[in-house]
């Protein structure tokens, strides 16, 4: 027999790492191709080389730290690789992309010890980074144009724009929903005229509006995502919770002040929000393993998005939120675990002796 | 996603059980020898009673327990017993074990049973006692002497029996097939077992996934009011007996107690076979029913075994191997054992004999773990196996036991799901056997510190004796005159 | 500037310097209550094997780090264990040697009683022209009987792995 002295069980369901990659990235694909579609070829060289950037610090850390080769292709990297594409804005230059996918695999996963030991979401922290050191460039969104659009770049205007550096022309960039709603806030406006003149569901929903590639069709996103958790590769409780948490609480607070807080369809449809509840929050490596832990996770995400929102200098709150949490990971893991058979939930065996009555020996 | 089952996690293998329930249960032509472990149950080793040369007819006692917790053997066929000494266990490791072996004569004849009156007639320990004595364990796979577990009646209110006719793992179809042939037995065996627990009720589990059985032993049992049958949802670990008794009873063993605690006891449909043979007809435990299966086998079916044959005989018995099998497990592919070869021989337990080739093999290349929580999602235990298996992993065996690790039943659900192929199982067996270690070197240190202790208080009372005899001997001396005769030197 | 760079280096040579001296001076050298627990749980037989003066001796030299927490052999694996989490160290646990048992040949064997008088355990049974053997739970492995034996006819050897001895290896790391 050629079986080592290996245990049981000895069948297997077939599953494997870089299957459920492989289907996460599937899952993202239709919304990044409309949101590669809206922003012409800048944002096409931009997702790319952010992709084969995390690939390539991927390989070259797999090299320094004398690890297999293959687990290049447990497709871990690629993903970190596209989520934090999804996250730029789409005509970033080329170095955002680059210094951004290095940081997010070089120190974000692979100096915590490589893939399942990172205690940060890669994406988000080297997001975090770039927004901190770069903020001029990490703020500056153009304008949806669409490829083959009159105003849209042609393939040798996007190199230029995204390796030359050429400067967006007047007129091409705007503000997010977000970013416009806070500055706008500050000048006294009233949230309905806001977003009267800034946002409107539907195209928010569709995503003709200004914004990173992910922040683009939340319709395509959410039909990404329900895909997602009907083939079990993410839990729900944390796509819930934090939709719901930011949602209850921005009803709550437009119920308080309409004048100043904008309503819970607004938030969702905002931002990164959604990318940030499907895709990113529910990264298992930095996420608890509890049902009840995922759902404090997710609450604690969607809390922290409103409040940073609202009440924070940065328009955009999904990383910090997601960051924060994750720092609270193994605290949660820790206190928050499933009920064993046979015991209570703080793990005391059940109480004997209630349920049968002793016998008298004949 | 919405677990009717009302146990926590499992999963759903594929479970190729098609081929070999759909043929009766056929014979094993008598092979020449049958290699008897003197263990094939939970507890001290069986004595052998016969020697070296002695003939020996089919069903006789040749080897008796020793103490309660224990089972006695059999001779499975009339012959000469040619050896008694270390043969080849069905054990992964493929070391030996003592044992029997048994050279048949051929001629199958069987000893005079004593057929027993009415057994309902009788009181519960005396009935226990005929189940000791007929050898009888659990068949299921996990050996326990089943008179130990009869004689639980006297000590704890019984209310429910449940019978394991699930039969969660993948490949096995024995308990489906006796199901189906003998229906009326079974049932007869389970109101035996009523009558010894004094229970109230007595359910038989089936998973619903053998449609055939459920209608067989629903027929069998019509007559018998407080015999049911009822269906259990088909999820592996459904068979195991903490689950199944949740998924019937709806209550939970507390954790380190027994199942008598919640009032209810599981026999294996095999073992109440055995035990309604051996109170009806006085027959001893020496033959089951074995599944043998696998893509390697040409005709996979079940087999009615005599204890002690080896995995070969089947296998021949079955029209042998399509080709040559990457592995051979003794058991199901979840909870079964590898086999070191094909002479190690069917003991009591063995529910399976699987011949499989790569493709229904799991693949040993095991890569970091991504946390996803698929184990935690799979175990019906509720524990935590990503965090017990990277403590075993680092030899914190506290920490592994603080996540749950006694708890754990091996069911290999979590493997079973693990997309990093890690082989979390073989850690908690692991991590176990170190404890078990451990606690044996803490014994005998404990025992080596009483023995030292013991010793120097032997030489001390020596030494107080030699010096009291002195000091007797020299009063003695001194005063020669008083009461010689009273002095004893 | 210099002033205060001046200043500020003599403050820190004081400092240190005074926290050096003190730490020499007051020292606190007496560890007796490890040193006792690291007693208790020693096995007590005196066997001698660690090659220390008896187990209070090994003792001892663990406490002052002189000694591997591996050192006894009858302690085995879980005595290691507890010795290394008590003194911080780790425990590699491959340098343990398996456990020896004493057998006496019984071909050879005179009835001398020297052995059974030599035990720490009282694990050997035997009388004066009685062949002796060794209760193979009792003993520790520590050569005295052989040591004693004038025929030869002890011999320390591993327990050879049963089917009750035998475990599970840990799986190899991915």
């Amino acid at each position: 027999m050629s079986i080592s002295v290996a245990s049981g069980p000895f069948a297997h369901d077939r599953s494997s790492v870089d299957r459920i990659m492989l289907q996460v990235c599937l899952a993202l694909l239709p919304a990044t191709l409309f949101g590669l579609y809206l922003f012409g070829w800048p944002a096409i060289n931009l997702w790319l080389l952010t992709c084969a950037s995390a690939l390539a610090t991927e390989a070259l850390c797999l090299h320094w730290l004398g690890q297999p080769r293959q687990r290049l292709l447990d497709g871990s990297a690629l993903l970190t690789g596209w989520l934090l594409a999804l996250t730029l804005p789409p005509w970033a230059p080329w170095w955002v992309a680059v210094g951004g996918a290095a940081f997010a695999i070089g120190i974000g996963k692979q100096l915590y010890g490589g893939i399942g030991q990172n205690i940060f979401n890669p994406a988000m922290l080297a997001r975090v980074a770039l927004l901190i050191a770069f903020p001029l460039q990490l703020t500056t969104w153009p304008l949806p144009q669409p490829l083959g659009s009159p105003g849209a770049p042609g393939f040798v205007e996007g190199l230029a724009i995204t390796f030359a550096g050429a400067p967006l022309a007047d007129g091409m960039s705007g503000a997010t929903a977000l970013g416009g709603l806070k500055t706008e806030l500050t000048l006294g406006h009233s949230v309905e005229a806001i977003l009267a003149g800034n946002f409107a569901l539907l195209p928010a929903l569709l995503g003709s509006t200004p914004g990173s590639l992910g922040e683009t069709s939340e319709l395509l996103l959410l039909l990404g995502g329900l895909w997602l958790l009907a083939r079990r590769i993410i839990h729900w409780e944390i796509p819930l919770s934090m939709l719901l948490g930011v949602a209850l609480l921005a009803a709550v607070a437009h119920q308080i002040n309409p004048e100043r807080y904008p309503g819970g369809l607004y938030h969702l449809a905002s931002g990164g929000l959604l990318l940030g509840a499907l895709f990113i929050a529910t990264d298992p490596v930095t996420s608890p393993v509890s049902r009840s832990g995922r759902l404090l996770f997710g609450a604690g995400c969607g809390v922290l998005v409103y409040v940073i929102r609202t009440w924070g200098s940065f328009p955009e709150a999904v990383a910090f939120a997601v960051l924060f949490m994750n720092a609270l990971s193994p605290l949660i893991d820790r206190y928050c675990r499933p009920r064993a058979y046979g015991r209570t939930a703080r793990g005391k065996p059940l109480a004997i002796g209630r349920q049968t009555s002793p016998v008298k020996e004949s | 996603m919405f677990n009717l089952a009302r146990i926590r996690g499992g999963i759903h293998p594929a479970a190729h059980k098609d081929r070999s329930s759909a043929l009766t249960i056929g014979r094993v032509p008598l092979p020449p020898r049958l290699y008897l472990p003197l263990r094939q149950h939970a507890g001290a080793e069986a004595m052998p009673l016969v020697k070296v040369g002695e003939h020996v007819l089919k069903g006789q006692l040749i080897a008796s327990s020793p103490s309660e917790l224990s089972a006695p053997i059999h001779a499975p066929s009339s012959g000469r017993i040619l050896e008694i000494g270390p043969i080849l266990a069905p054990h992964p490791s493929g070391l030996t074990v003592n044992g029997m072996v048994l050279e048949c004569d051929g001629e199958e004849r069987w000893i005079e049973l004593e057929v027993p009156a009415n057994p309902f007639d009788e009181s519960p320990l005396v009935l226990a006692e005929r189940v000791a004595r007929a050898g009888i364990v659990g068949m299921g796979g996990a050996i326990f002497p089943a008179a130990v577990k009869l004689k639980q009646g006297t000590r704890h209110e019984i209310k429910t029996v449940v019978v394991n006719g699930s039969e969660c793992e993948p490949y096995l179809t024995c308990d489906d097939r006796i199901m189906r042939e003998r229906a009326e037995a079974i049932v007869d065996g389970a109101r035996l077992i009523q009558h010894i627990l004094r229970a109230y009720r007595v359910v038989i589990g089936i998973e619903d996934n053998k449609p055939e059985a459920l209608a067989a032993m629903r027929a069998a049992s019509e007559p018998y009011g407080a015999i049911e049958v009822e269906a259990v949802p088909a999820l592996y670990p459904m068979g195991s007996a903490k689950q199944l008794i949740q998924a019937v009873t709806g209550r939970e063993v507390p954790a380190e107690a027994r199942s008598t605690s919640v009032g209810a006891l599981v026999h294996n449909v095999g073992t109440v076979y055995a035990i309604q043979q051996a109170l009806r007809y006085g027959r001893p435990l020496i033959s089951r029913v074995v599944t043998v299966a696998g893509s390697c086998v040409v005709n996979p079916r079940n087999l009615e075994t005599l204890i002690g044959t080896p995995a070969q005989a089947l296998f021949d018995a079955c029209g042998g191997f399509t080709r040559q099998p990457a592995g051979v497990l003794l058991g199901g592919p979840m909870m079964g054992v590898a086999l070191p070869s094909l002479q190690a021989p069917v003991i009591k337990g063995a529910t399976g004999l699987l011949a499989l080739a790569p493709h229904e093999l799991r693949n040993d290349q095991a890569s970091p773990c991504i946390r996803c929580a698929g184990c935690v999602d799979a175990c019906p235990m509720g524990l935590l196996p990503l965090e017990m298996a990277a403590r075993a992993r680092v030899d914190d065996l506290d920490g592994a036991h603080d996540y749950g690790l006694r708890d754990c039943i091996l069911c290999g659900c979590c493997s079973y799901v693990c997309p990093s192929h890690i082989p979390l199982v073989q850690y908690f067996q692991y991590a176990m056997g170190r404890q078990d270690e451990r606690r044996g070197a803490e014994r005998k240190t404990e025992q080596v510190k009483r023995l030292t202790e013991a010793r120097a208080a032997r030489l001390a009372e020596e030494e107080a004796a030699k010096a009291a005899a002195k000091a007797a001997k020299a009063a003695a001396r001194a005063k020669p005159a008083a009461a010689p005769t009273s002095e004893v030197e | 500037m210099w002033m205060a760079t001046l200043a500020l280096a003599a403050m820190g040579l004081l400092l240190g310097g005074g926290l050096g001296v003190a730490a020499r001076k007051f020292a606190v050298t007496d560890d007796n209550p490890l040193l006792k627990e690291i007693e208790g749980l020693m096995p007590g037989s005196q066997c001698g094997q660690c090659g220390f003066p008896g187990c209070a001796g090994a003792a001892a030299a663990l406490a002052e780090g002189q000694a591997a927490v591996t050192c006894c052999p009858p302690g085995g694996v879980a005595l290691a264990e507890k010795l290394a989490a008590l003194l911080g160290v780790t425990l590699d646990a491959g340098q343990m040697s398996a456990p020896q048992l004493a057998r006496i040949d019984a071909a050879q064997c005179t009835g001398c009683t020297r052995c059974y008088r030599a035990c720490p355990t009282d694990a050997i049974v035997g009388a004066s022209g009685q062949i002796h053997v060794v209760l193979a739970d009792a003993c520790t492995g520590c050569g005295k009987c052989q040591d004693a034996c004038p025929e030869d006819c002890v011999s320390l050897a591993a327990q050879a792995p049963t089917l009750d001895s035998w475990r599970w290896a840990k799986p190899q790391a991915a």
